[in-house]
């Protein structure tokens, strides 16, 4: 079962990461899933999540977090989040999304649809093992660093606020460190001067399926504060299962690598924002009063009429 | 240790508190009616042994901290501090009281445990829900569906006298679904109540756990509250 599923999901590996694709900000409608796995037939395209399986073996992270957890947590809990989904969605309107898409949509603005908790948590548990690499933890390096050294003062502070966000969620969630990138944007209310100190490190947590990308952050690194994730190796202590993920687990790498791509992808949007900006100003430059003097006609028109 | 001893034996409190002029209450961890193995199979003594002198003690524990940090931040009118302290008050406070209860909601089946409900209260959840099993079955439902932590409860509204099954997130106790809500049963759905037996399979959980489950202690908060007549 393991096997068969592992290699359907090999040209996936390939595909963009999941987390910072742009349908994370711009029309979520596009499928990136439907190149993994799409069947075309005469009828609607059926709901296809894949379960994505950790980037090694399950036995590979021990003894620290024993196979025993992944065999249930990825096999189980990971699995059941997944199946679920595709039940949920076969035939709606999310079917078809990416799964960035489908968590996006489904949590509707805190206004939550059924499908956002198995969205949610499908995300989170591949994010979550995505986070971790056989031989991790040790200390971040180069531009990562920096960052957090500028924002948290010193890596041991990061390290202090982490494990107390992860231990302080009280009942089942998640422990983030993310990107803060967005700006006030809501609705026609606009930053008005936007700086580079608006972009920082954040550490946050989430309850139960939440995740920070629904406020808008790249999230860069994340810990499974579910019981379900540390029961069988630490039972209830939970701090301990914190301070062994940063001290032995955690890919500082991948964080590396999630933080460029995220800067990027920043970048991207201010530059998309500007030039959105200087094309509603060009069109209004010339001629711009006439066409100003025309629109309150308009609306003193309208209020003559009513 | 000496200081909770002394609170719970309700002696004299100490100097300290009464120059203050403030109550603290200490709370301590209750015994449990039954041993640790005693609800096997349905729950082993393993999870039993854990959930409450970790899992229990652990809330007891912080619910006493934060009413210190309480005492300390209402004696300097600081309330910034007190507004802080709302949620760990809500969390560790609602695990003690939940807990509480729990236990007494269970017991051994050579002590009652799995004997349906008598007398009013059993002709009550007929009336409200038919029968004991769609009862069972609505509370295996909702905590089965309920997301992430927390715990399914058969509460009674003590003003409209009716019997109600609803959930709770995290440890909020049920009084903070209704202030008339008094909770007769409550199960707990956190994983730590089953995962070192059950794993990822909660309804098997709840399936079992009727098993164990002490209509009689359920049914004295109920005349209590419903006293029956004749």
């Amino acid at each position: 079962m393991a096997a068969t599923s592992t290699a359907s999901l090999l040209t996936c590996a390939f595909l963009p990461r999941q987390g910072f694709s742009e349908s994370t900000r711009s029309p979520v409608w596009k499928n990136k899933q439907k190149q993994c796995k799409r069947r075309y037939g005469p009828q609607v395209v059926t709901a296809k999540i894949e379960l994505k399986p950790p980037p090694y073996m399950l036995n590979a992270l021990e003894p620290h977090m024993s196979k025993e957890t992944l065999e249930y947590h990825w096999g189980k809990h990971h699995r059941g989040y997944v199946d679920n989904l595709n039940k949920q969605i076969v035939g709606t309107e999310l079917d078809g999304l990416t799964l960035e898409g489908v968590v996006l949509v489904s949590y509707n603005k805190g206004d939550i649809l059924p499908a956002f908790n198995n969205a949610a948590q499908t995300w989170n548990h591949e994010f979550f093992w995505e986070s971790m690499a056989p031989g991790g933890g040790g200390k971040p390096s180069g531009d990562l660093l920096k960052l957090i050294n500028r924002d948290f003062g010193s890596f041991e502070a990061f390290v202090e606020e982490f494990k107390l966000a992860a231990t302080s969620q009280f009942g089942s969630g998640w422990a983030w460190l993310a990107y803060k990138a967005n700006r006030l944007d809501v609705g026609n209310a606009v930053n008005p001067l936007p700086t580079e100190e608006d972009k920082k490190l954040v550490v946050v947590k989430s309850p139960n399926a939440v995740n920070p990308l629904v406020w808008d952050y790249f999230p860069l690194l994340t810990i499974d504060v579910w019981e379900h994730s540390y029961y069988i190796d630490f039972e209830n202590r939970r701090a301990e299962y914190i301070s062994t993920f940063l001290e032995k687990l955690v890919s500082w790498e991948t964080v590396s690598m999630r933080l460029e791509i995220a800067k990027s992808r920043s970048t991207e949007r201010d530059k998309e924002a500007e030039r959105k900006r200087r094309e509603e100003e060009e069109a209004n430059l010339p001629g711009g009063e006439a066409t100003e003097m025309y629109l309150e006609s308009e609306g003193e028109e309208s209020e003559a009429e009513t | 240790m000496a200081f909770r001893t002394l609170v719970t034996k309700k002696s004299v409190r100490s100097s300290f508190e009464q120059i203050r002029g403030l109550q603290t209450t200490a709370f301590a961890l209750p015994d449990l009616d039954y041993d640790y193995g005693a609800l096997e199979p349905a729950i082993s003594g393993e999870i039993m042994k854990l959930h409450h002198q970790k899992h229990h003690q652990a809330y007891v524990t912080n619910y006493n901290k934060a009413l210190e940090q309480l005492d300390a931040a209402v004696s300097k009118s600081d309330s910034t501090s007190i507004a802080k302290l709302h949620t760990a008050l809500k969390f560790n406070g609602g695990g003690h009281i939940n807990h509480s209860i729990f236990w007494k909601n269970l017991a051994p089946v050579t002590e009652g445990g799995g004997e349906p409900p008598k007398g009013s209260f059993g002709g009550a959840i007929d009336s409200q829900f038919g029968t004991l099993e769609a009862l069972v079955q609505k509370m295996n439902a909702e905590g089965a569906a309920l997301q992430g932590s927390g715990w399914v409860w058969l509460g009674l509204d003590k003003e409209l006298k009716r019997l109600v099954v609803e959930t709770t997130a995290n440890q909020d106790p049920l009084v903070s679904s209704g202030a008339n809500l008094v909770p007769l049963l409550g199960i707990d759905v956190w994983e730590h109540a089953y995962y070192l037996q059950y794993k990822n399979v909660r309804p098997d959980y709840l399936k079992n756990i009727w098993k164990v489950i002490n209509w009689k202690f359920a049914g004295e908060v109920y005349e209590k509250e419903c006293p029956s007549t004749g």
